[in-house]
C-alpha cells in the first residue's frame, strides 16, 4: 500500500559495504514507508543477500560509506540485539539450527527482549504459550516443533515457517525476508506466502529479497527494485518483475557494461 | 604428620603416578598432595541405605571376588586410582539386582570434612535385569573422594548409570568405573563433571563376547586452576559390538581439560560398530584441551569412527540469536546450556529434579 504522507521507516543511502576486503555494496538508495511492500531482485552475488545482512547487523559485513536511518535514527550504531528489539527483523535464508536449546525457550526470551523494548509485561512460560499456540496459526505449524531444539533436524520448509512464526511474534516494523521462498515446495512456499501477507499492515513494512517471480505472484510488491553490482539499477512496479520474469536478467548485463562496470563476483 | 604424597604412595602400593606415565602424562596429582595425608573418619554410608524394591545385598566375600573379576575383565586392576582406593579402607556397597529393579539414587556429600574417602561399589545385574542409577557426588572442603564401581551385566541386562558431580575447587575426586558386559546386555553411562581441583574418570567397559551395547555420554567443566581427565576404555572381545560414544568439555579460565579415548578391537571383534566423538568448547585463551582418541583395531571388518573439534561458540548462532533481540551474554549463556544440556538430559530421570546444569555451571541467580 503505497501512501505518499505515511511516515519513513527505514531510509538507505549511498550505503557501501565489504566482507573481508571485498567490497560488496557499492552505494545502496532505497527508502521504505510504513505500509510498504518492497521486493528486492537480482542474481547470486549482486549484494541482495549482503544488503539483508548489514541491516541486520552481521559482524562479517563492514559499512564503509553511507547511512541507514531506522525510525529517525542512526541503525548502523545499533548492536543486532537492540535492532531486533525496535522492531527490524530478517529472516534469514539459512536458518540456524542449535541444538540443546529449546525452541519454545528461545521464542519466549526473543519476544520477551522485544515486548520489554516496548515497555510490555514480560510474559510468564504460561502466559507464553498461550500466545504461542495462537500465532503458530498464522503459518499452521505443528505445536510439537516447539518442544524440539531450534530448527535441529526441521526440514527446509519448517525451518521458514519457524522464522514467520517468530516474524508474528515478535510484530516487526520493518521485516526484511532474505530468500524466504528458496527450498520451498509450492504448498510450504504458499503458507509462507499467507503468513506474510497476514502480518502485513498499514503501521509496518516487508522488504523480500528473492530470485524468483513466484514469491511475487502471492505477494504483491508495491515496488520492485532489481540489484546488481552493489546497488539498485533499476525500480518499478510490480509489472518489472513479471518484465523480469520474460526477459531474464540480460539486459543487467548490458546496462552495467555502459556504465563501464563489472557485475559483482559470485559469492 | 606424614608427607601426603609418600602417605598415598603406602595407601596404593605404589608411588604417585607421574609425568613420565602416558596414562598421566597430562595430569598432575598437585591437588591430592596438597590434602591433610588422613583417612575420613565418618560413618558407612552404606549402613544406614534404605534399598527399593529388586535389590538384594551380597555378601563381603563374594563381593570382592566379584570386583576382582570384572577387573580383570576390563583391564583396571593395576590402575593406580584402583589400588589407592583398596589401600584406603574402602566402605562397600554390593548389590544384586533381578528382573527390573527400581531407580536407585546415591549421594556420596564429601562435605566440609579434610581427608581420603574410600568407597566401593559392586553391582550384579543379573540375566535380563534392568537398573537405572545415579550417584551424585559432592564436596565442599579441602578432601578427596576415590570410588571404584565395577558392574556385571548378565545377558540381556540394561544398566543406565549416572555419574553427576558437581565439585569443589579444594576437592578431588577418582573415579573408576569398570564395567563387564554379556551378549545382548545394554550400557548407558552418562558423566558429569564439573568444579574439582581434579577429577579423574576411569570408565573402562569389557564386551565379553561382543553383540553388546555401550553408549556413552560424558561432560566435563573445568574454570579457574581446575583440572579434569577422562581415560575411557571399550574393548571389544567377540564380535558384533556396538560403541556410541559422544565426549564434550567446557574449558574456560585457566581450566585443563584431558580425555584419552581408548577403543580396543581385536582380531576376535568382527563386525563391530564403533564411534566416538570428542568435542571441545574452548572459553578462554588460557585454558587447555588435550584430546586423544586411541584405537587399537585389529580385525579388518569392522566400522570405527572417530572425530575431534575444539571450537569457539559459534559465530552464526550467536548472531542468530542476538538477530532475535537476545543480547551477546545472554546468548552465550543460552548456547552454552544448550551445549551441555545435549549430555544432561541422558542422565536417569532422577536427575532432572536436581537441576544438573545449575549445578554444574555454578549459575549465579
Amino acid at each position: 500500500m503505497i501512501r505518499p504522507d505515511a511516515p519513513v521507516l527505514l531510509e538507505i543511502s549511498d550505503l557501501h559495504a565489504r566482507v573481508e576486503e571485498q567490497p560488496i555494496l557499492k552505494g545502496v538508495n532505497l527508502t521504505i514507508r510504513a505500509g510498504e511492500i518492497h521486493a528486492v531482485m537480482g542474481r547470486n552475488g549482486s549484494g541482495k543477500s549482503t544488503l539483508s545482512k548489514v541491516l541486520a547487523g552481521h559482524p562479517a559485513y563492514t559499512v564503509t560509506a553511507g547511512s541507514v536511518s531506522y525510525l529517525g535514527s542512526d541503525l548502523l550504531e545499533l548492536t543486532p540485539e537492540q535492532r531486533s528489539r525496535l522492531g527490524l527483523f530478517l529472516g534469514f535464508q539459512y536458518p540456524v539450527e542449535i541444538p540443546g536449546v529449546s525452541n519454545l525457550e528461545f521464542l519466549r526470551v526473543s519476544t520477551n527482549a522485544r515486548r520489554a523494548q516496548r515497555g510490555e509485561e514480560e510474559l510468564d512460560t504460561f502466559a507464553f504459550e498461550d500466545l504461542v499456540r495462537e500465532r503458530l496459526k498464522v503459518v499452521q505449524m505443528d505445536p510439537a516443533f516447539l518442544e524440539r531444539s531450534v530448527n535441529e533436524g526441521f526440514s527446509g520448509g519448517e525451518k521458514k515457517r519457524n522464522e514467520i512464526l517468530q516474524m508474528a511474534l515478535l510484530e516487526p516494523l520493518v521485516a526484511i525476508l532474505d530468500e524466504t521462498d528458496s527450498g520451498l515446495d509450492i504448498d510450504a512456499l504458499r503458507i509462507v506466502a499467507d503468513g506474510v501477507n497476514q502480518l502485513a499492515g498499514p503501521e509496518n513494512a516487508t522488504l523480500l529479497i528473492t530470485h524468483y517471480q513466484r514469491l511475487l505472484d502471492l505477494i504483491t510488491p508495491d515496488y520492485v527494485h532489481v540489484m546488481a553490482a552493489g546497488r539498485i539499477l533499476r525500480t518499478g512496479g510490480k509489472e518489472l518483475a513479471l518484465e523480469l520474469e520474460r526477459t531474464g536478467y540480460e539486459w543487467v548485463d548490458q546496462e552495467l557494461a555502459s556504465l563501464g562496470q563489472e557485475p559483482a563476483e559470485v559469492l | 604428620m606424614p608427607n601426603t604424597a609418600d602417605w598415598l604412595t603406602q595407601l596404593a602400593g605404589a608411588p604417585l603416578p607421574g609425568r613420565s606415565q602416558e596414562e598421566w602424562r597430562f595430569t598432575g596429582l598437585a591437588a591430592l598432595e596438597a590434602l591433610a595425608p588422613e583417612l575420613w573418619s565418618g560413618v558407612d554410608p552404606f549402613a544406614q541405605l534404605s534399598l527399593p524394591a529388586g535389590f538384594s545385598r551380597i555378601g563381603a566375600d563374594e563381593a570382592q571376588g566379584l570386583q576382582q573379576q570384572v577387573l580383570k575383565a576390563t583391564g583396571g586392576s593395576d590402575a593406580w586410582s584402583v589400588r589407592l582406593n583398596q589401600g584406603a579402607s574402602p566402605r562397600c556397597l554390593a548389590l544384586r539386582v533381578a528382573g527390573a529393579a527400581d531407580p536407585l539414587q546415591l549421594h556420596f556429600d564429601a562435605g566440609a570434612e579434610p581427608g581420603l574417602r574410600a568407597l566401593q561399589l559392586v553391582l550384579v545385574l543379573e540375566e535380563g535385569a534392568s537398573l537405572e542409577l545415579l550417584i551424585q557426588h559432592g564436596s565442599s572442603g579441602p578432601n578427596a573422594t576415590s570410588l571404584v564401581a565395577v558392574a556385571q551385566l548378565g545377558r540381556g541386562a540394561q544398566l543406565n548409570l549416572g555419574l553427576l558431580a558437581p565439585g569443589d575447587a579444594r576437592a578431588s575426586l577418582l573415579s573408576h568405573l569398570s564395567i563387564s558386559q554379556a551378549p545382548a546386555s545394554s550400557l548407558q553411562l552418562t558423566t558429569a563433571v564439573g568444579g574439582w581441583a581434579l577429577s579423574r574418570l576411569e570408565p573402562c567397559i569389557s564386551q565379553l563376547e561382543g553383540a553388546a551395547h555401550t553408549r556413552l555420554r560424558a561432560l566435563q567443566l573445568v574454570d579457574g586452576q581446575e583440572l579434569a581427565d577422562t581415560h575411557s576404555q571399550v574393548r571389544f572381545e567377540g564380535p558384533d559390538g556396538q560403541l556410541d560414544q559422544l565426549h564434550k568439555v567446557v574449558a574456560d579460565g585457566a581450566g585443563r581439560s584431558v580425555f584419552n579415548g581408548a577403543v580396543r578391537v581385536p582380531r576376535s571383534a568382527q563386525q563391530t560398530n564403533a564411534a566416538q566423538l570428542s568435542r571441545s568448547l574452548l572459553l578462554s585463551d588460557r585454558a587447555r584441551v588435550d584430546t586423544k582418541p586411541e584405537l587399537e583395531i585389529v580385525a579388518d571388518d569392522v566400522k570405527c569412527a572417530h572425530g575431534a573439534t575444539i571450537s569457539r561458540l559459534q559465530q552464526n548462532e550467536l548472531f542468530y540469536l542476538q538477530s532475535r533481540g537476545i543480547g551477546a551474554e545472554q546468548a552465550s549463556r543460552l548456547l552454552l546450556r544448550g551445549y551441555c544440556e545435549e549430555v544432561l538430559r541422558e542422565l536417569p530421570a532422577a536427575a532432572a529434579a536436581l537441576n544438573p546444569l545449575k549445578l554444574l555451571l555454578r549459575e549465579h541467580p
